[in-house]
């Protein structure tokens, strides 16, 4: 039995418990679909919007850029230089930090410092662009006050964090 | 705020382009912008869908109530001018049972679900609350017990342990959102 019963025993025990309450199970259960239909039809334009500026930006080259920018000061600091590509990314783009994050782990190896840094990093963070547009944007919120700077000074925190901890682990 | 940081993506990425030649790369990523994200609309939408009408169900059993009681502390906490069984309450506290557990799809609608819930208690419905930004940080750090997608690649890449990582994952996933709660918490306004 993998993590993955952990699933198959929570909707076991919702349809059981469900059923003992007399929910109608089907009926509230399209409820539910139609509603996850229409959030999704919500957060569309939002995500299209973000989407598209953030292949864009990783196709224009700036983060190669800002990357070579950073490296030396990144090393020079005590975090692996070859995990930074996805350490940068991972705010921005949930598939293209997993796709940079598989990359360093083909060509350094999973067990290196930097395949690890960047595991750390990639399983620890969330992508907080993506994030926060759709659940402010889902609702029309225009003014978010401190989000951004906080969800920042989480991500730096991660980073920060990963490269000591695989230190002090490994 | 968000207009000006999508504006601001969208003028470095054209400069950007322009600058360094890529002009057809970054033309190619705005053409295919609404396809890519029709795409990844179907596979995420269709599991969102399945999962908002599991937690519906999950609701109406009070299954969300239990999860509401067991977080209560850490809610009374984050969030202290809110009932813990409430609406929102609930949806959060099934929103971050699923991040902990890394259902990252059955999360998104009972994030949005719950923004939803705090928004009607807001007076400015376009200024976040203190508890929107909170709410809304916790899911950028999310703290995680089992990153299984991570694992994988690195078993993929020949890792003689791929979840030895979990002891770093976990002191930093959780510094990560503790700070980024902090900072949420004493900078935000009501």
């Amino acid at each position: 039995m993998g993590p993955e019963a952990v699933v198959l025993v929570f909707v076991g025990a919702v349809l059981v418990l469900a059923r003992r309450q007399r929910v109608a199970v089907l009926d509230e259960f399209c409820v539910g679909v139609k509603e996850g239909a229409q959030a999704a039809i919500q957060v569309f334009p939002t995500l299209l919007a973000l989407m598209t500026a953030v292949a864009m930006l990783q196709a224009c080259g700036v983060l190669d850029g800002l990357v070579r920018l950073l490296q030396p000061i990144a090393g020079r600091l005590g975090f692996p230089a070859e995990a930074l590509p996805s350490a940068l990314l991972r705010p921005l783009s949930g598939s293209g930090s997993l796709a940079v994050l598989q990359e360093v782990l083909q060509r350094y190896g999973a067990d290196s410092t930097a395949g690890r840094v960047a595991s750390v990093l990639q399983s620890s963070t969330e992508t907080t662009f993506y994030t926060l547009s759709l659940y402010f944007g889902y609702v029309g919120i225009k003014k978010v006050g401190c989000a951004l700077p906080a969800a920042l000074a989480g991500d730096v925190t991660g980073m920060i964090l990963s490269a000591l901890t695989v230190h002090l682990f490994f | 705020m968000l207009n000006g940081i999508w504006l601001g993506l969208m003028l470095i990425s054209l400069a950007g382009g322009m600058l360094t030649g890529r002009t057809q790369a970054v033309t190619e990523a705005l053409l295919n912008g609404g396809k890519n994200t029709l795409t990844f609309m179907i596979t995420l939408g269709g599991s969102m869908c399945l999962w908002s009408g599991i937690l519906r169900v999950a609701d109406k059993a009070g299954v969300t109530r239990l999860f509401a009681r067991l977080v209560a502390p850490l809610m009374r906490y984050l969030f202290p001018n809110l009932p813990t069984d409430g609406a929102a309450c609930r949806a959060m506290s099934m929103n971050i049972a699923a991040n902990v557990l890394g259902l990252g799809n059955a999360a998104t609608p009972l994030g949005l679900q719950a923004m939803k819930h705090l928004q009607t208690a807001a007076r400015h419905k376009e200024y976040a609350t203190r508890n929107m930004v909170v709410f809304a940080v916790l899911n950028t750090a999310s703290v995680q017990i089992i990153p299984t997608t991570v694992a994988a690649l690195r078993a993929q890449a020949g890792s003689a342990a791929p979840f030895s990582i979990l002891p770093a994952v976990w002191v930093t996933s959780l510094g990560a959102a503790v700070v980024a709660v902090t900072v949420a918490r004493v900078f935000g306004k009501e």
